[in-house]
């Protein structure tokens, strides 16, 4: 099995760092990036796929040029080589030239299964991977919560959340799968496989080498435009509550009872 | 913090990764359990699965035998950022290269093919052991004997304070071959299997800190071992155990820091909680005295402690000096850190609630295996008036 993995560098969420910059674009130095929370569980259900049933994996990501640096850590976790469009016109890049530019990446490149996270952390628009899927004509299963690929019959059956329960869905491979947390823990790379990832192949490709004209991509032609963001108005003071756990709960009992909240 | 020091120290970067690596699982996965181990005193078998799992165990071993061929410095980095979480788990790898290090120094290639690719995978553990009851700071009074039998030794004694005796797969163990020699030539060192007839545990030790890592007696009653388990020459074991020392002290210092470095963050962040008088007292000059203390001289032990990785790894003539001098500092350090941790706490640092008590327990050991902290300044001091000693004529 070939499986692409789309990945993307995010400000770390755990840094609480996240602004934008004064081109109201995300500020990049802000904050030191991560990859996308989603997309390592993604990248966790393509390792345990291969595992099972044989193959390779290979990182797809659109970013600026500092990326190399964050993808090696979903190197180290086990995928065989990372691919990094990058090119200084998709700067202010909308989801749609997003969308255009992994689609045209993925052109390139053989696979039997795409998959992606359901969501990045940074944007949350949440539409990439169907329109990734809606361009090439792919079949798009969207929040998986099991994924069960039978390469010899050429398809894949995908548990997806739904409000009620689960749908069972089957459709032929090549397909892309929209992944999420259900399917699995991402383990932390071992001392070996960060030992390896230095090594490991991460291919560059501009717009050129895709053959996409820089005119038709990035942020001169956005079709969505960032007017504004405002931090999340400030909580009150914190309380820390200490001590065992029987003491504890009778403390944010009483602290609750008081206020007429229970 | 220790967040600025790749820069400072200059790691290289494979360094600074691999030690992101370890403190991120220290962290997420091996503080959480620190407290449990502590208080069932019960071996934590997961973490030993989990620093296999992570090939944390494989680095002190050579890449031919699976393992990642780590310099020094980077073994103690390992071992510094899971001490920070729990010193009972640091120690997994510590006494793992520790029982190892006879082999990686001394040992032929048939004996390191045989055994380390089990142990660099963390399938087999492996126990260091040297201390009897009659000889701890004073080797050279070792009582238990390996007298030769054909194509075996027959060995015969009790070794006491066996850190991982009671679990390891195989132990190193030093014993008089020839009562005859001079007193630092008549030790030899073997390998001895779990399993071999007449081998056993006497007792396990009830102790102070480190409470989860399980300290054997060691009983040797007419064990046959093969002449293929001698490691290095016969009557080299002095050497070979002092060799080790060199290697493994650093290890015990890095420990000792990555301690000083979990108390020091717990004090730290519990001042900028606590509120007296109106404001939180780090606020307080007094309490701020302690911290400050607290953070110098716990950097102080980890620049020793680095230098002293790099002087051996270097291949310094005086490696046993540095090695000695950066566990006595560290040591120290470890204690004075963990007690003023409690201090800052006040009562609440006395309790089991909090880590610092623990942390303050487990200090102590620091300060008394691989070595006592008066045998470091008997070696330092020795090593430092060889040096000034004037010529003889």
């Amino acid at each position: 099995m070939r499986i692409v993995v789309l990945v993307k560098p995010v400000p770390d969420p755990a840094a609480g760092a996240e602004r934008l910059d004064s081109n109201l674009r995300l500020d990049r130095a802000a904050a030191p990036a991560v990859v996308n929370g989603n997309d390592e569980y993604a990248l966790e259900a393509a390792l345990k796929l291969t595992e099972a049933h044989g193959g390779e994996v290979t990182l797809l990501s659109m970013a600026p040029a500092s990326a190399p640096e964050t993808l090696r850590k979903a190197l180290a976790m086990g995928a065989q080589r990372g691919v990094l469009v990058s090119d200084p016109a998709l700067a202010g890049s909308c989801t749609l030239s997003t969308t255009r530019v992994l689609a045209a990446a993925l052109r390139t490149l053989e696979f039997d299964l795409v998959l992606a996270g359901v969501d990045t952390s940074d944007g949350q628009a949440g539409v990439v991977a169907a329109g990734v899927a809606a361009l090439l004509g792919l079949p798009y299963l969207s929040y998986a919560a099991r994924i069960e690929p039978d390469p010899a019959a050429g398809r894949v059956r995908v548990r997806r959340i739904s409000p009620t329960g689960y749908d069972l869905l089957e459709a032929p491979l090549p397909a892309l799968v929209s992944c999420t947390q259900v399917l699995g823990e991402p383990r932390y790379p071992s001392l070996k496989g960060i030992m390896a990832a230095r090594s490991k192949e991460i291919a560059v490709r501009s717009l050129a080498d895709l053959g996409l004209d820089p005119a038709a991509v990035g942020g001169s032609v956005a079709t969505t435009r960032v007017l504004g963001a405002r931090p999340p108005a400030a909580r009150g003071a914190t309380r820390v509550v200490r001590g065992s756990p029987q003491e504890s709960a009778r403390e944010v009992v009483a602290f609750l009872a008081e206020r007429r909240l229970i | 913090m220790t967040a600025s020091l790749a820069s400072a120290y200059r790691l290289t970067e494979e360094q600074a990764l691999l030690r992101e690596a370890v403190r991120t699982l220290a962290e997420e996965r091996i503080a959480p359990r620190a407290a449990e181990i502590d208080r069932s005193a019960e071996f934590p078998w997961d973490i030993k699965e989990l620093l296999a799992g992570q090939d944390i165990l494989a680095l002190p071993f050579p890449p031919a035998y699976g393992g990642l061929g780590a310099d020094l410095l980077t073994v103690c980095l390992a071992i510094e950022e899971i001490a920070r979480a729990c010193v009972t788990s640091s120690l997994i790898l510590a006494v793992q290269e520790l029982g190892a290090l006879p082999l990686l120094l001394a040992g032929s290639e048939a004996q390191q093919a045989r055994w380390f690719p089990d142990l660099a995978a963390g399938r087999t553990l492996i126990a260091f052991a040297l201390t009897e009851a009659g000889a701890g700071s004073d080797p050279a009074a070792t009582r238990t004997r390996a007298t030769r039998d054909g194509d075996d030794y027959v060995l015969e004694g009790t070794k006491r304070f066996i850190t991982h005796g009671s679990i390891a797969d195989l132990v190193t163990v030093f014993a008089v071959t020839d009562p005859e020699a001079p007193r630092h030539r008549n030790l030899s060192c073997f390998v001895v299997e779990k399993g071999m007839t007449g081998f056993g545990v006497g007792r396990l030790e009830h102790k102070m800190g480190i409470r989860g890592s399980p300290t054997a007696e060691l009983v040797f009653d007419r064990v046959r071992v093969p002449v293929a388990n001698r490691v290095g020459a016969e009557g080299e074991g002095f050497s070979i155990a002092m060799r080790t020392f060199e290697r493994s002290r650093p290890g015990i210092a890095a420990q000792a820091v990555g301690l000083a470095q979990g108390a020091l963050d717990v004090a730290a962040r519990y001042a900028t909680e606590r509120l007296q008088f109106g404001r939180p007292i780090g606020e307080l000059q007094m309490v701020q005295a302690l911290l400050a203390d607290m953070d110098a001289s716990t950097e102080a032990a980890r620049a020793l402690t680095y230098a002293a990785c790099a002087a051996v790894e270097a291949g310094a003539t005086d490696a046993g000096r540095w090695a000695a001098a950066a566990k006595l500092v560290a040591g120290d350090t470890a204690m004075r850190v963990t007690t003023d941790a409690v201090q800052v706490l006040g009562g609440y640092g006395y309790l089991e609630e909090f880590p610092v008590e623990r942390m303050m327990r487990d200090a102590k050991i620091t300060q008394l295996y691989e070595g006592t902290q008066q045998i470091q300044r008997l070696v330092v001091a020795r090593s430092l008036l060889r040096r000034f000693q004037p010529a003889r004529s």
